[in-house]
C-alpha cells in the first residue's frame, strides 16, 4: 500500500502569532461588548467557565466548614468562625455552626455544587467551548440566546448567594427541597432557592436548545452523524436530558412557591401539627408529589453530570494512546439508551416511600438495566487502551484517573438499585460514597482533565506539566481517603445530614442500645476531615498553575500541540471570531491515529483523502 | 484575507434536515414546554385521584365563559395561520389585518380571564360561629366546647373572626334555649365594611355541601342577600388558591397560561408593531419570524385545548 | 465459618427477614470486588504494557477480540439472578405478606420533630377511633376521647416494646414532616410521609435494647433525634411491661 502524501498541520500556515486573529475578526466594539456582553460562544464559555470554577471553589468551602463540625461538633471553626458569626450572625454565635446553619450549609453545597458549579462547567462551559470548533461550525446557532443563558445562570447564582445573607439564611431542606419541611422550615432561602431555580432551569432550558440546534444544523458538510466525536454525542445527549427532564422540577418549583407564598397545599396534607408560614393549611396535598417530580428531574441529572465527563475522557483517552477508542458505535449506542433509560428510574431514590411491590419491581428492574450501558461505555473506553502507545501527560492522568474512580461510583450504585439492598443503605454514608466517587474524582476529574486538554486552545499556552502531575496524584490520593471511608461509614449505618456527624448515635452516646456508631467509624470522621482540608491545599498547584500559565506559559509548540484529529484543533489559537478561516469539510471520522500506510499517526478529520488540487 | 464564517441556515433550510435553524429551535423550546405543562396536568392527576369521595369540586367554573374563550383563542389561532400565509403571498397589508386580529383576540382572552379571576376573589366562603340563644333571648357566638351533666361550656367570641375568650363561659342547662351549630354561608362579595360583610349566596351546613355544583340540587340553590358580623365568624376566605387544591391547580395552570398568553402577544404584538420593519429588508426572515411566533401561539392555544376540559368539565 | 456481615462491616444482625437483605449486600458485593480486581489488574498491566516508551506505535485496531461482550453478559446475568432471585421476591414479601395481626405485636408510630409517639391498642387489642380533629399537643395519634376503646390504649414516648421471635407490625405516619424510622439491627427502614400511613414489618429474634434512627433530614432537630429505643422483651417481660402501663392514665390526657 501506498503512503498517503499529508499536509502536516504543523507547518500549516494559519499557525501565527496569538492574538493577531482577534484584532482582524472580532467584531470589535467596547470591553464590554467583547468580554461581557459577547455573543461569541467562546467568551460565553469562558464566562461559564470562570465562574462554574469560582462556584466550586464556594461549594467546597462550604463543606471545608461542615467537615469541621462533622470531625469537632460544637467545636468553634477555627479561622473562619469569626468570619461567620460576623456575617450571618446568631446561627454561628462564637463561630460555632448551629445545625440551622449546617442544613443551610449541606443543602446550599448540594445545589451548588450540581446546579452552579457542574452543570455550568460539564455542560455550559465545555459544550460552548469546544461543540461548535468539533463541529466545524462558526458559532452556535443563537448567539444571542446563549448570551442570555449565562446571563440566566448569573442571576440565578446570585439569587442563591444573596440567600446566605438574609434573616434567617439559606434553605435548609437538603438539595431535595422536600416539603412539607422545605415548606415550614422557618426562613425565607427556601423561596430564594425556588426562584434562583427557575432561573438556573431558564438557563439550562436555552443552552440545551442551542447546543441540540446547533449540532444538528451547522455540522461542517461531510460530518455525519457517526463522524462526531463521542464528545460531541455526549453533549447532545444531555441537551436533551436538560431540555425533557428540567421543566417537571420547574413545574414543582412553581407549586413550592405557591405553597410558601399564596398559601396553597399542593404539597401538604392535612391535618399537619406545623402549619405554613401564615399558620394556614387546607390540606389536600402529596409530600410524595414534590418528590416524584423531582427525582424526575434530579435522575436525568446525575446522568448531566456524567455524560459531558465520558465525553471528555473519550476525546483524550483516544489522543494519548494514540489510536481510535474501541468500540464507536457501541460508545454511541449506549449513550442514547442509556439517555433514555434514565427518564424511567428515577424512583430508586424513593424505594422508602411505602412503595408497592409492581412499581419497585418496575424501577429495581430499569434501575439493574441502566447499568448495563454505563458497563459497555466503561468496557469500550478500558478496552481502548489495549494496543495503545499510551502517553502519560497530565491530561491523560487524569482521564485515567476517571476511569476505576467512576467504576468504583457506578458499581456503589448497584446495591442501591436492588431496593432490598437500599433498605438498609438508604440516606447513609454509602449513598454519599457512592455518588461522590462518579461526581468528584469521577466528573471533576475529567474536567480537570479537559482543562489542562483544551487549555492551549483558548490561551496559546501550555499548562505546568510537573505541578499538573502533582495535582492529580494529591488529589487522587485525598478524593479517595475521603470518599472510600464514607462507603465504610455508610454500611456501618452512619447517617447522612448530621450535624453532629453522628455523635449523637454513636456508642459512646448511646451505651444502652445496640446499633450505635463504633468508636472506629466515628473516628473515620476526623480522618476525612483532615483529607478533605488538604484536598483543598492540593488544588493550589492547579490554581497558580491555571493563572501562571495563562499569561507567562510556555507558548503552545502550534496550533495543534496535542497533534489531535478533531476540527477544533484545525483552526488558528485561539479561533478568531467565526472560528475557521474557511469553512472546513470533513472527510472521515474522529479519531483517525495510526492509521495503517499513514505517514504520521494521525490524520485530522478534515484532511482529504487527497491533498486538494490548488 | 479570508472573511470569517457566517452561521449558516439562519432564514434559509439546510438541506438534509430541511429546516432553518429556528424553527428547530422553537420545535425544541416547544418539547420542553410539554413537559412543564405535563409536570402541572401530572399533579392534577395525582391529586384529584388522590383526593377523598366528595373533597373535589365541580361545576366550580362558569363553562359557557371558558367555552366563549375557547372561541376566542380557536380564532386566534386560525388568524395567525392566516398572518403568516399572507407573509407567504407577499400581503403585507393582509397580514397586518391578520396579526392585528391575533393580538385583539389574544387580549379579549387575557379580559376574560381575568373577569373569571376577580369572580373568584371575590367568592366568599365564611365558617360561622356555633350560636347559643339564651332563655332570656339573647343571643352568643362562639365555640361549644362541651355539653355534659347539666353544664354547656361556650367560647365566646370576641367579636373578631376566629378569636374567642381565653377561658370558656359556663352556662347552666336551663338557661340554654337552643344551640345553634356552625353553618356555612357561601357567596359572592356585596359589600363588605369594618363591621359587616353581606354576600349574595346562601347557607349550608357542612362544607362537603359546596363540593358538587353541578348537582340536581346545587341548580335549585336560592341566592339572597346574607349580613354577616364579625362575631359571628369562625373564619372567612376567598376562592383563592389557598382555598383548597383544585383552586390551587386552576390558578397555577391557568396563570401559568396566562403568562405564555402574554407573552405570546407580546412577540405578536412586537412582529406586529416595531418588528415588522424587517418586511422591508429581508421579507424571508420577517416570514420566517412569524412562523416561528405562529407555532409558539399554536402550542398556547392547544395547552388552553387541555385545560378546558380538565378544569371546567370534568 | 467467616462472618460475612463483620466483613463487610455491617451492623450486628437481630432479625428474621434482615437475613435477606444481607444476603443481597453481601452477593451484590462479591460482584463489585471481582469488577473491580478484575478491571483493575487488567489497567495496570495495560498501562504497563502499552506505555509510550514501551509501546511506541500504537496498533489501529486494538483488540480483536469479542470476549468483551461475554463479559458484559456475564454481569448482565449476575445481576439478573439477584434481581429476579432475591430483591424482587424480597420485596414482594416485604411490602404484601403480613403476618396475621393476632399473631403479632400491632403498634402505631407518628413521628414529630424530633420525636417517636407510639400507640398501643392496650388489652383490648383494639385501637380507638381516630380523627384528625382531635390532634394536638397531647393527643398525638388524634384519639376520639369519647371513644371507650381510647381509654385502655397505651402511648408511650419514644418508647417501643415488643416480643422476641414475634413479629411486629408497625403503621407508621408522621405528624409534620417527613421523617424515617429506622433500626440498624433489624434492618428495618421506612419513611414517616404525613397524611399517609404505611405499614412495615420485622420480626426481632434477639433479647436486647435497639437504637431508633431517623434517617430523614427533618430539620435542625433531625441529628439529635437519637432518643427512640426499641425493646425486644422476653414474653414474660413484655406481658409485665404491658401491664405496668396499661391502667395507668396513659391515654392522652385531659380535655376539660
Ligand atoms: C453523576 C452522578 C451519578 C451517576 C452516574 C450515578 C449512577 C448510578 N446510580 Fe446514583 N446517585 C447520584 C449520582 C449518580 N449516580 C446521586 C447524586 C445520588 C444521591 C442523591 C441524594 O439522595 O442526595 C445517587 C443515589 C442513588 C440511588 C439512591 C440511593 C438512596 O438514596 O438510597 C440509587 C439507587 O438505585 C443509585 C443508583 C445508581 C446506579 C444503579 C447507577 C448506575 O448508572 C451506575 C452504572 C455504572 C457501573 C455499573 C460501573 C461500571 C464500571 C465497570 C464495570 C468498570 C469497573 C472498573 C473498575 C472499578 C476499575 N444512585
Ligand atoms: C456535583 C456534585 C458534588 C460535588 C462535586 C461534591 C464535592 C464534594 N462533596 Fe458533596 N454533596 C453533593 C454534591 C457534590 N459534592 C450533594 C448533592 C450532597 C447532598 C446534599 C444534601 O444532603 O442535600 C453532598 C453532600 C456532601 C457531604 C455530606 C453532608 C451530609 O450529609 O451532612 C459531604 C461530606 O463530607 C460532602 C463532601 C464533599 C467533598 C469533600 C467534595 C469534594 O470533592 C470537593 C472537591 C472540590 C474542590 C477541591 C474545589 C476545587 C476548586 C477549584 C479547583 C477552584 C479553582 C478556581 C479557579 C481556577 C478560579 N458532600
Ligand atoms: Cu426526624 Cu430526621
Ligand atoms: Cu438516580
Amino acid at each position: 500500500m501506498q503512503a498517503i502524501a499529508e499536509i502536516d498541520p504543523l507547518a500549516a500556515p494559519h499557525a501565527r502569532p496569538h492574538g493577531a486573529a482577534r484584532e482582524t475578526h472580532d467584531g470589535a466594539g467596547t470591553f464590554w461588548r467583547k468580554y461581557v456582553f459577547s455573543t461569541d460562544h467562546k467568551v460565553i464559555g469562558i464566562q461559564y467557565a470562570i465562574t462554574g470554577l469560582c462556584f466550586l471553589f464556594f461549594g467546597f468551602l462550604l463543606m471545608t466548614m461542615m467537615r469541621w463540625q462533622i470531625a469537632k461538633p460544637g467545636e468553634p471553626i477555627p479561622i473562619f468562625g469569626p468570619l461567620l458569626q460576623a456575617v450571618l450572625g446568631d446561627t454561628a454565635a462564637k463561630g460555632i455552626m448551629s445545625p440551622d446553619l449546617y442544613n443551610s450549609f449541606g443543602a446550599m453545597h448540594g445545589t451548588i455544587m450540581v446546579f452552579l458549579a457542574i452543570v455550568p462547567l460539564a455542560f455550559g462551559a465545555f459544550a460552548n467551548l469546544i461543540v461548535p470548533l468539533q463541529i466545524g461550525a462558526p458559532d452556535m446557532a443563537f448567539p444571542r440566546v446563549n448570551m442570555a443563558s449565562y446571563q440566566a445562570y448569573f442571576v440565578g447564582g446570585v439569587i442563591m448567594l444573596a440567600s446566605f445573607i438574609i434573616p434567617g439564611g439559606a434553605a435548609q431542606a437538603g438539595w431535595t427541597s422536600y416539603p412539607p419541611l422545605a415548606t415550614v422550615v422557618a426562613t425565607d432561602g427556601q423561596t430564594y432557592w425556588i426562584i434562583g431555580m427557575v432561573f438556573l432551569i431558564t438557563s439550562s432550558l436555552l443552552g440545551a436548545v442551542n447546543v441540540i440546534a446547533t449540532v444538528i444544523q451547522l455540522r461542517a458538510p461531510g460530518l455525519h452523524w457517526f463522524r462526531l466525536p463521542f464528545f460531541v454525542w455526549a453533549q447532545f445527549v444531555t441537551a436533551f436530558l436538560l431540555l425533557l427532564a428540567f421543566p417537571p422540577l420547574e413545574s414543582a418549583a412553581v407549586m413550592q412557591l405557591m405553597d410558601k407564598v399564596a398559601h396553597t397545599s399542593f404539597f401538604l396534607p392535612a391535618g399537619l401539627a406545623v402549619a405554613g408560614p401564615d399558620g394556614h393549611v387546607s390540606g389536600g396535598g402529596n409530600p410524595l408529589l414534590w418528590q416524584h417530580l423531582f427525582w424526575f428531574l434530579a435522575h436525568p441529572e446525575v446522568y448531566v453530570l456524567i455524560l459531558p465527563a465520558m465525553g471528555i475522557v473519550c476525546e483524550i483517552v483516544a489522543n494519548n494512546t494514540r489510536k481510535p477508542v474501541w468500540g464507536y458505535k457501541s460508545l454511541v449506542y449506549a449513550l442514547l439508551i442509556l439517555g433514555f433509560l434514565s427518564f424511567i428510574v428515577w424512583a430508586h431514590h424513593m424505594y422508602l416511600t411505602g412503595m408497592g411491590t409492581k412499581i419497585s419491581t418496575f424501577f429495581q428492574t430499569t434501575t439493574i438495566i441502566i447499568s448495563i450501558p454505563s458497563v459497555i461505555i466503561l468496557t469500550c473506553l478500558f478496552l481502548s487502551l489495549w494496543g495503545g502507545s499510551i502517553r502519560f501527560n497530565t491530561p491523560m492522568l487524569f482521564a485515567l484517573g476517571f476511569l476505576p474512580m467512576f467504576g468504583i461510583g457506578g458499581l456503589t450504585g448497584l446495591p442501591l438499585g436492588f431496593a432490598t439492598s437500599d433498605i438498609h443503605l438508604h440516606d447513609t454514608y454509602y449513598v454519599i460514597g457512592h455518588f461522590h466517587y462518579v461526581v468528584a474524582p469521577g466528573t471533576i476529574f475529567a474536567l480537570f482533565a479537559g482543562i489542562y486538554y483544551w487549555f492551549p486552545k483558548f490561551t496559546g499556552r501550555m499548562m505546568n506539566e510537573f505541578w499538573g502531575k502533582v495535582h492529580f496524584w494529591l488529589s487522587l490520593i485525598f478524593m479517595n481517603l475521603i470518599f472510600q471511608p464514607m462507603l465504610f461509614q455508610g454500611m456501618a449505618g452512619m447517617l447522612r445530614r448530621m450535624a453532629d456527624g453522628g455523635a449523637n448515635y454513636s456508642a459512646a452516646r448511646v451505651p444502652d442500645a445496640v446499633g450505635g456508631l463504633s468508636n472506629y467509624i466515628m473516628q473515620m470522621n476526623t480522618m476525612i476531615s483532615y483529607a478533605v482540608w488538604m484536598l483543598g491545599l492540593a488544588q493550589v498547584p492547579f490554581i497558580l498553575n491555571f493563572f501562571y500559565s495563562m499569561w507567562k506559559g510556555p507558548k503552545a509548540p502550534s496550533d495543534n500541540p496535542w497533534q489531535a484529529t478533531t476540527l477544533e484543533w484545525q483552526t488558528p489559537t485561539p479561533p478568531p471570531h467565526g472560528n475557521f478561516l474557511t469553512a472546513p469539510a470533513v472527510f472521515r471520522g474522529p479519531y483517525e491515529y495510526s492509521v495503517p500506510g499513514h505517514a504520521q499517526d494521525f490524520t485530522p478529520q478534515n484532511q482529504p483523502d487527497r491533498p486538494a488540487t490548488t | 484575507m479570508h472573511a470569517a464564517m457566517e452561521i449558516p441556515y439562519v432564514s434559509t433550510p439546510r438541506p438534509d434536515t430541511g429546516l432553518y435553524n429556528a424553527k428547530i429551535g422553537i420545535w425544541l423550546f416547544l418539547a420542553s414546554e410539554v413537559m412543564l405543562f405535563g409536570g402541572l396536568f401530572s399533579a392534577y392527576i395525582l391529586l384529584r385521584v388522590g383526593a377523598p369521595d366528595g373533597t373535589w369540586p365541580e361545576g366550580w367554573l362558569n363553562i359557557p365563559v371558558g367555552t366563549t374563550n375557547t372561541v376566542v383563542l380557536i380564532t386566534s389561532s386560525i388568524t395567525t395561520v392566516m398572518a403568516w400565509a399572507s407573509c407567504k403571498m407577499k400581503q403585507f397589508g393582509r397580514f397586518k389585518l391578520f396579526h392585528g386580529l391575533t393580538l385583539l383576540l389574544a387580549m379579549t382572552f387575557v379580559g376574560i380571564k381575568s373577569y373569571e379571576y376577580h369572580d373568584k376573589f371575590t367568592h366568599y366562603e365564611a365558617k360561622l360561629n356555633d350560636q347559643l340563644v339564651l332563655a332570656d333571648g339573647k343571643t352568643v357566638f362562639g365555640n361549644l366546647v362541651a355539653n355534659t351533666n347539666g353544664v354547656v361550656l361556650f367560647s365566646v367570641s370576641t367579636g373578631q373572626p376566629g378569636e374567642y375568650e381565653a377561658t370558656p363561659a359556663k352556662y347552666a342547662q336551663a338557661q340554654v334555649a337552643k344551640i345553634v351549630p356552625g353553618q356555612i354561608v357561601d357567596g359572592h362579595l356585596v359589600e363588605r365594611a369594618a363591621d359587616h360583610i353581606t354576600l349574595s349566596g346562601h347557607t349550608v351546613a357542612e362544607h362537603a355541601e359546596l363540593m358538587n355544583m353541578r348537582s340536581a340540587a346545587a341548580r335549585h340553590i336560592q341566592h339572597s342577600e346574607i349580613t354577616l358580623v364579625p362575631a359571628q365568624l369562625r373564619s372567612i376566605e376567598t376562592y383563592g388558591p389557598w382555598h383548597n387544591t383544585y383552586l390551587a391547580i386552576y390558578f397555577t395552570l391557568t396563570g401559568l397560561h396566562a403568562l405564555h398568553v402574554l407573552g405570546g402577544a407580546l412577540v405578536i404584538g412586537y412582529l406586529w408593531g416595531p418588528g415588522s420593519k424587517l418586511w422591508q429588508t429581508d421579507p424571508e426572515r420577517f416570514t420566517n419570524r412569524v412562523e416561528i411566533s405562529g407555532l409558539f401561539w399554536h402550542f398556547v392555544d392547544l395547552v388552553w385545548i387541555f385545560l378546558f376540559p380538565v378544569l371546567y368539565l370534568l | 465459618m467467616i462472618n460475612w456481615e463483620q466483613l463487610f462491616g455491617l451492623p450486628p444482625l437481630a432479625s428474621q427477614q434482615g437475613q435477606a437483605i444481607d444476603n443481597v449486600l453481601i452477593y451484590t458485593h462479591w460482584l463489585i470486588a471481582a469488577l473491580l480486581i478484575g478491571w483493575s489488574g487488567y489497567f495496570v498491566y495495560v498501562l504497563y504494557r502499552f506505555r509510550a516508551s514501551r509501546h511506541p506505535k500504537a496498533d489501529y485496531l486494538g483488540v480483536r477480540t469479542h470476549a468483551s461482550n461475554y463479559l458484559e453478559g456475564v454481569v448482565a446475568v449476575i445481576e439478573g439472578v439477584i434481581l429476579l432471585g432475591f430483591s424482587i421476591p424480597f420485596w414482594a414479601k416485604a411490602a404484601d405478606q403480613f403476618p396475621k395481626e393476632d399473631a403479632s405485636v400491632v403498634i402505631k408510630v407518628a413521628a414529630q420533630q424530633f420525636a417517636w409517639n407510639v400507640l398501643y391498642p392496650g388489652p383490648d387489642g383494639d385501637f380507638g377511633r381516630q380523627d384528625p380533629r382531635f390532634l394536638s399537643a397531647q393527643n398525638a395519634f388524634g384519639l376520639d376521647p369519647e371513644d371507650p376503646k381510647t381509654r385502655k390504649d397505651i402511648v408511650t414516648l419514644n418508647e417501643i416494646h415488643v416480643q422476641v421471635d414475634k413479629p411486629v407490625i408497625v403503621h407508621l405516619t408522621s405528624r409534620d414532616v417527613v421523617h424515617s424510622f429506622k433500626v440498624l439491627a433489624m434492618r428495618v427502614n421506612q419513611d414517616a410521609i404525613p397524611g399517609m400511613s404505611i405499614p412495615l414489618h420485622f420480626t426481632p429474634t434477639r433479647v436486647g435494647v435497639y437504637q431508633i434512627n431517623c434517617a430523614q433530614l427533618c430539620g435542625n432537630g433531625h441529628s439529635g433525634m437519637a432518643a427512640g429505643r426499641l425493646h425486644v422483651d422476653t414474653p414474660e417481660e413484655f406481658a409485665k411491661w404491658l401491664k405496668s402501663k396499661s391502667g395507668a392514665a396513659a391515654a392522652p390526657a385531659s380535655y376539660e
